[in-house]
Order: C-alpha cells, then sequence, then structure tokens
C-alpha cells in the first residue's frame, strides 16, 4: 500500500469514528426533540399549571393533571433511599475496608449480579410475597407506597454498593494508614477519615440510586397499587410518573397519549436534574 | 460514659458483616424462591414448544428466540458505534470541549429510564418511521440503550492497555489504524466483552422499553418488521394478567439463569483482564 | 566522509524549556555514532526527532533542520510512517508486543504487506541471527515474548527493529537494564550491523560508547558540546566539560 492511500484511509477512518463518536450526542438529542415535540404541545394547550398542579388525571375528559404521580414519585424515591441507602452503604463500607481479599471475591461478584435480576422480577416476588406480608401484618391492601418502596429500595442496592465502593477505595491508603498509626481503631479510622474523604462519592451513589429509583417502572406497577391520588398514609397505594406511561400508552391516542409524554417532559426534567447534581457532586470531588 | 473504642470496633464490624450476607441473602433468597417455584414446570420441552392458549399451556420457544433475536441485534448494531465512540474517545483525539460534550451525551443516556426509552422508540421508530411493532424497532431502541454501557466498558479496557505497546507499534511503522486493530484491540478484548456481555444481560431482562417497541406478538418472529415477545416481556404479561403462576414461574426461571450466566460469565472474564495486567 | 543524518541549528522546545539549542551535526553512513551526556541533556529529544516519536509528545516547537540523504524530515508532508519504516528503534526497556516471537518479529514486515509464509520464516531467521539471538530461541518460536527473559527480550525487539530492513537503527539507552554478559551480546550484534546500518547509540555508559561507537557526540543541557571520532574524544578531548564527564566527575 503506497503511504499516500495509506494517509487517506487513516482520515477517512477518523472521519467515521468521528460520526460514531457523535452518534451519543444525536440520539440524546433525538431523546430529548420527540419527548418534548410530543409532549410540550399539551402544556400550552392545557396550561402549565393544570397540569403540573392539577389533582385530577382523567385525558379522555381532558383532565391531565399528573401532581400526585410527581409527589408519588418522590415518596417512593425517598422511601426507596431510607430503606436501601443505609443499607448500601454498609456493604460498600463492609467491602472496601473490613472485607478480606477472599471475602471481596465472593462478595462483590455476588452484589452485583442484584443488578441483573429483571426488575419484573423483583415487582413480580414483590406481589407475591412482600404485598401479602403488608395486608397481613401491617395492614391495607398490601398494594402501597410501603411495598413500593421496600422493593424499590432493593432495587437500587446496587448502584449505592458500587459508586460508593469506588468512591471509598479511591480514598489515599496513607490516610488510613496515618490514622491508624496513632492508634485509632478500625472503626473511628473509617469512620473519621475515610467516610468523610468519600462523602461526595457516597452522595452521588445516593443520588444516582434514586434517579434508578424514579425512573423504575415495570417493578413499581405491579407492587404499587396505581391508584390516582396521593397517599395518605405508608398503607395507601400510590401512582408514579413512569407507571402512568407504561399502564396507558398501549392503548392511548391523540391528546390522551400527549399527556403521557407530557408526563415524560416531567420525568425526564426530574432525571436530568439528578444527574446534573450527581455530576456536580462527583467533579467538586475531582477538583478538590 | 465512655464505651471502649474496641468494644464499638468489633461491634461495627459485625453488623456491617451482617448487613453484607444479608444483602447477599437477598439475592439468594430471589434466586432460591423462583428455582424452587420454577423448576416443577421448567423443561426441555417448556422450552421447545409453542405457547398454547395466550401461554397458559405449552411453552416459550417464541420468547426464548425473541429475546436472542433482540439481544442479537442490538448487539450487532451498538458495538461498532460503541466500539467506535470508545476508539475515538481514547486513541483519536485528545481530551477538549468536544470529548466533554461527547462524554456528557454518554453520561446522559445512561441516566435516562427505561421507560423513557419505549417512549422516544415508540414515538419514533413505531410511528414516525413507520416501522410499527417490530423486532427492528425493539433492537433500535434496545442499541441506544445499551450504548452508553459498551461505550464505557471499551474504553476502560482500551485506556488499561500500555501506552508502551502503541509507542513500539508505531516505531515499527504502524498507522494508527493498524496499531489499534493490531495491538489496542487485541489486549483490550476481553474488557470489551465484559461491556457486551452486560449488555446482553440487561437487554435480556428490559421490559419496559420493549413492549412498547417491539409488541408482544406470542409468534416466533420471521422477519425483522414482525412483532415478538421476549421472555421478560411475556413474563410480565403471565404475571400481571394472572395468566398462569406456574408458567410464569418457570418463564422467570430460564429468564433469571440467562442472566445470572451471563452476568457470571462476564465477570469472570473481567476478572482475567486484572489478573493480567496486575 | 558519506553523511546519512544532518541537523542544522536545531532547537526544540518544549513549552519554555529548550531541550536542545541549535544543534550542528553529522552522521556517517555505516558507523556507530554515541550520543552520551547526563539526564536532561537531549540526546533522547534528538532520537526521537529522528523516527518521528516525537510527534506524540504536547507543545512542542521545533526550529532547524532535520534530513536524512539530504531530504527533510521535520515538514508536515512527511510521510511519517514510511519513515519509521526506515529508521528502526530500540527503546530503553525491552517492550515486546504481548504476542509470540515470531509474530513479533513478523509484525513490522507484515505491515509492509509481506505475508507469504516463507518469506516471513525467512525474515524472522535472518533477523534472529543478526541480533545473536537465533540459536536460543530457534525451537521455541511460538512461544510468548514476554517468556523471554530480559536480555532476551532486548535483542528480540533488536531483531524486530532488524526485521523492518531499515537503513537507520536508533538504540535508546538499550542496555541500561541489562547484565553485562547480555551488554556484551547486544554490542557484538551492533559491529556486524555497522557494515549495513547506521546506527545511533544513545548511552549512559561512557565505556561502553569508547568500546562500541566509532564516533561520539557529548550533549549538555541541550547543546552538542562537542562531537568527534570516538578515539579523539575519549584520549584528547577539546572541551574541559567533555573531559570532566568522560572521568565521571559529574553527570
Amino acid at each position: 500500500m503506497s503511504s499516500k492511500t495509506a494517509v487517506l484511509k487513516e482520515r477517512i477512518i477518523k472521519q467515521v469514528l468521528t460520526v460514531f463518536a457523535f452518534s451519543s450526542i444525536l440520539f440524546l438529542f433525538l431523546i430529548f426533540a420527540f419527548i418534548l415535540v410530543e409532549g410540550l404541545p399539551l402544556f400550552y394547550k392545557a396550561g402549565v399549571n393544570s397540569i403540573i398542579f392539577g389533582m385530577k388525571w382523567a385525558p379522555t375528559k381532558g383532565f391531565f393533571g399528573i401532581f400526585p404521580m410527581i409527589v408519588s414519585s418522590f415518596l417512593v424515591t425517598f422511601g426507596a433511599l431510607i430503606i436501601g441507602a443505609p443499607l448500601g452503604l454498609g456493604c460498600a463500607v463492609y467491602l472496601a475496608e473490613y472485607a478480606g481479599k477472599r471475602q471481596k471475591m465472593f462478595l462483590k461478584p455476588a452484589l452485583e449480579l442484584l443488578a441483573g435480576i429483571p426488575s419484573v422480577v423483583y415487582g413480580f416476588l414483590g406481589v407475591l410475597y412482600i404485598v401479602p406480608f403488608i395486608r397481613n401484618f401491617v395492614g391495607g391492601s398490601g398494594f402501597s407506597l410501603l411495598a413500593t418502596s421496600i422493593v424499590l429500595g432493593v432495587m437500587i442496592l446496587p448502584t449505592v454498593i458500587s459508586i460508593s465502593y469506588d468512591a471509598l477505595m479511591s480514598v489515599p491508603r496513607s490516610y488510613r494508614e496515618g490514622a491508624l498509626a496513632m492508634g485509632s481503631t478500625k472503626w473511628q479510622t473509617t469512620w473519621r477519615v475515610v467516610i468523610p474523604s468519600g462523602k461526595s462519592g457516597i452522595l452521588a451513589s445516593c443520588i444516582l440510586g434514586m434517579g434508578r429509583a424514579v425512573g423504575e417502572t415495570m417493578a413499581v406497577i405491579m407492587v404499587a397499587g396505581n391508584a390516582l391520588k396521593i397517599p395518605g398514609s405508608v398503607l395507601d397505594p400510590l401512582r408514579t410518573l413512569t407507571s402512568n406511561i407504561a399502564l396507558e400508552l398501549s392503548y392511548a391516542s391523540g391528546d390522551h397519549r400527549m399527556g403521557l409524554f407530557s408526563t415524560g417532559v416531567v420525568l425526564l426534567s426530574i432525571i436530568m436534574v439528578l444527574n446534573y447534581f450527581a455530576n456536580v457532586v462527583i467533579r467538586r470531588k475531582v477538583i478538590k | 460514659m465512655r464505651v471502649n473504642p474496641r468494644f464499638t470496633d468489633a461491634l461495627v464490624r459485625h453488623f456491617l458483616n451482617l448487613q453484607a450476607y444479608f444483602t447477599v441473602g437477598l439475592l439468594v433468597v430471589i434466586v432460591f424462591i423462583i428455582f424452587i417455584k420454577g423448576i416443577s414446570n421448567c423443561s426441555l420441552s417448556f422450552m421447545l414448544t409453542y405457547p398454547e392458549d395466550m401461554g397458559r399451556h405449552g411453552g416459550i420457544f417464541p420468547a426464548i428466540m425473541g429475546t436472542v433475536f433482540l439481544a442479537a441485534l442490538s448487539i450487532v448494531f451498538a458495538t461498532p458505534l460503541g466500539l467506535g465512540t470508545a476508539i475515538y474517545l481514547t486513541e483519536y483525539t485528545r481530551e477538549s470541549r468536544l470529548t466533554t460534550i461527547i462524554r456528557f451525551g454518554v453520561e446522559s443516556l445512561a441516566g435516562i429510564p427505561s421507560i423513557i426509552y419505549g417512549l422516544f422508540g415508540f414515538i419514533f421508530f413505531v410511528i414516525k418511521l413507520g416501522m410499527g411493532w417490530s423486532l427492528l424497532s425493539g433492537a433500535l431502541t434496545m442499541t441506544i440503550m445499551i450504548l452508553p454501557t459498551i461505550i464505557r466498558t471499551s474504553e476502560e479496557a482500551i485506556k488499561a492497555v500500555p501506552r508502551n505497546l502503541r509507542i513500539v507499534s508505531h516505531s515499527l511503522g504502524a498507522t494508527k489504524w493498524e496499531t489499534t486493530v493490531k495491538v489496542v484491540l487485541p489486549s483490550a478484548a476481553p474488557g470489551i466483552l465484559t461491556g457486551i456481555m452486560l449488555s446482553i444481560g440487561r437487554a435480556v431482562g428490559e421490559t419496559a422499553a420493549v413492549i412498547f417497541t417491539m409488541g408482544s406478538s406470542l409468534r416466533l418472529p420471521a422477519s425483522l418488521m414482525d412483532s415478538g415477545r421476549t421472555m421478560a416481556v411475556h413474563f410480565y404479561i403471565l404475571a400481571r394478567e394472572g395468566i398462569s403462576m406456574e408458567k410464569a414461574y418457570a418463564t422467570a426461571l430460564v429468564l433469571v439463569v440467562s442472566i445470572l450466566a451471563i452476568n457470571i460469565l462476564a465477570y469472570y472474564t473481567m476478572n482475567r483482564v486484572i489478573a493480567k495486567y496486575s | 566522509m558519506n553523511v546519512k543524518i544532518r541537523t542544522e541549528k536545531l532547537t526544540v522546545r518544549f513549552g519554555n524549556n529548550e531541550a536542545l539549542k541549535g544543534v550542528d551535526l553529522d552522521v556517517c553512513k555505516n558507523s556507530i555514532t554515541g550520543f552520551m551526556g547526563p539526564a536532561g541533556s537531549g540526546k533522547s529529544t534528538l532520537i526521537s526527532l529522528i523516527n518521528r516519536m516525537i510527534d506524540f509528545e504536547d507543545g512542542v516547537r521545533i526550529e532547524g533542520g532535520l534530513s536524512i540523504d539530504g531530504e527533510d524530515i521535520l515538514g508536515t508532508s512527511v510521510d511519517v510512517v514510511g519513515l519509521r519504516r526506515r529508521v528502526g528503534t530500540v527503546f530503553a526497556v525491552p517492550l515486546p508486543l504481548p504476542r509470540s516471537i515470531f509474530e513479533n518479529i513478523a509484525y513490522g514486515p507484515r505491515l509492509k504487506g509481506i505475508n507469504k509464509k516463507s518469506d516471513l520464516d525467512d525474515i524472522v531467521e535472518e533477523s534472529l541471527k543478526k541480533a545473536v539471538l537465533w540459536s536460543e530461541v530457534c525451537d521455541r518460536l511460538h512461544v510468548s515474548a514476554l517468556k523471554l527473559s530480559g536480555g532476551q527480550q532486548q535483542r528480540l525487539c533488536l531483531a524486530r527493529t532488524l526485521a523492518l530492513r531499515p537503513e537507520i537503527i536508533l538504540l535508546d539507552e538499550p542496555c541500561s537494564g541489562l547484565d553485562p554478559i547480555s551488554t556484551a551480546k547486544i554490542e557484538e550484534a551492533l559491529n556486524e550491523l555497522k557494515k549495513d546500518y547506521t546506527i545511533i547509540l544513545v548511552s549512559n555508559n561512557t565505556k561502553q560508547i569508547a568500546r562500541a561507537c566509532d564516533f561520539a557526540a557529548f550533549f549538555y543541557m541541550g547543546t552538542l558540546v562537542e562531537f568527534d571520532q570516538t578515539e579523539k574524544i575519549f584520549t584528547n578531548p577539546r572541551v574541559k566539560q567533555t573531559e570532566d564527564y568522560i572521568q565521571g566527575k559529574f553527570g
């Protein structure tokens, strides 16, 4: 091959790779464009307030209020965090600070496998075990904020564990050795030195866990009960933004379908805000 | 009262240990339940026969094939795109505003929930591009969804290849592309493979994005434009509509076992890479 | 004198740091020229210009001229890949590719489009013989190159460079990590090779330069302090600094 064709070949390859690299941006743009194009017109038509703060969702009758769903999405997300974060952080600390090498070899992949279990399976087991348990021992129908929070709490574990584990592992060894050399116990070192140093990563893991919870759909549909009102207690059923879309998309048309895309717009906005915060938190750590 | 720090230390250690094993215990319990409840209805003929009466009887052969087709197609689309992006980011450019933008795109795609992918795939591929509920619509939607995983894992694998190998290859008169193909990619292959396998796992387990793009026809898709059903979707419909709990458990067993197998294989492959470089 | 490589007022800056300051130097064909000097003296920078590996560094500014056979090699239109096939390089640390011994040596020829098994066999054998490695590895050519000892790996890298059939061979402190026996073997190979190649040997070891080179250049802080036949440099240097360096007073 002569060197001229070689140079030309290199140039073409670089062009092609550049196009490939921009495909992610293109896809992101397309996703936003189509969700917004389908979802925004209704905000004009029905009014931003009557959608975001509207209490009544009856799309075939012209009511597009999704306020209860926004509140419910936040409720299940915080519920998931309350259940998932302490457990996940405990696992991460144990893995990073206490587990021996061989224990880690077994624990780490096992914990990561939790992420592989499909969400429908979590939902299914939630319906068959957690919902009846709540119905029989706590009260209500069982399909509830509590059941949803438990299921989501388990589902965000892998996210919380793996990201906060990475954060803890990136704390320099010398910090630990310094503290241990001064006579601290393992736990004093962990609590006073390691965790504060890794706190931005830990925070990011919780934010990303929230992102996971707020976006989860199939498991939530199965255990939440999908009632169209703001739950009055943890035992009341509720419907999140995601389940609203998934429950009705297959048969919706016209304004009804647009209403689902408007729900999508709100969901997407929440997700972008969460991702933004996670990024800020992580970047702050890098700069420091 | 001052508690002895050594006592606290021991207490915390046991408590954290308990948490870790409790969490692993959750995994074990989930797999155990699915296994115990599913095994009696799961047989080779269940996997190889067609369903009857909406899945109340018969097997899940079309759903297995639908899953395989969907996963295979999405990988075929996403691997060149994702690997190309990773190669571009690591080998063909320096960190700049441009790479920051690309990375932002990848990160954002990774954070978007699957139901949004479902919405997008539905309006874009199914409606606007007129592909209808089809294998192709489903595969294209999944492609975008798994792209970030492939990009990230490939990028990390490529970055782990020692710089010296590239220098040597260049010094022997290789072009950048020759160096990439002959030296960098072979060394990064196990890591790239891990990303691909994790993506397969994701495609196999996905429901929300698939059900609105590929549809839920129970027939075996004969072409790219046919609707079909993956195991995850089939399982969801069986369970949600209360068609048959026995069949649902059996389907879940096949589903969970395949995903676990893929993930364990991916983890094993990755460990070999770590062993190689440390 | 038959000039192969010529530099004219060659100056290289990394940011504000001058790595080479106006170097004028002629390297003769079919000879071994030694570059010596303490760390940071600019000798390795000069090497990386000749094979254009400097392209991989950031923020480099180059002034002056560098030519091979009278042809400029610093311009943007130069075919860098072609140049690197004419100028082979052996690095300070042995860097075998994670492949078999055979595939390491066949790597360069394959890039040139030589794919016939018998041709490759010939090239591999010839290159290994020239690098004085053939007898040690001829029965295990398909073993991973990473299994060889450090000294063997470095001779493998030399053989790999020879397989390119280059005109010039650059050796950037090739013996810095090797034991005396391996070093002697490399020097033995070089002495044979100078009949067919122009060789530049960078070394911190003045004794090695004295043993192996026909010409010697002494660099200090980016300046070419002295350049002459090895004999003259080592017996009767013109500059006091050179003498001090050779006698080990600094560096």
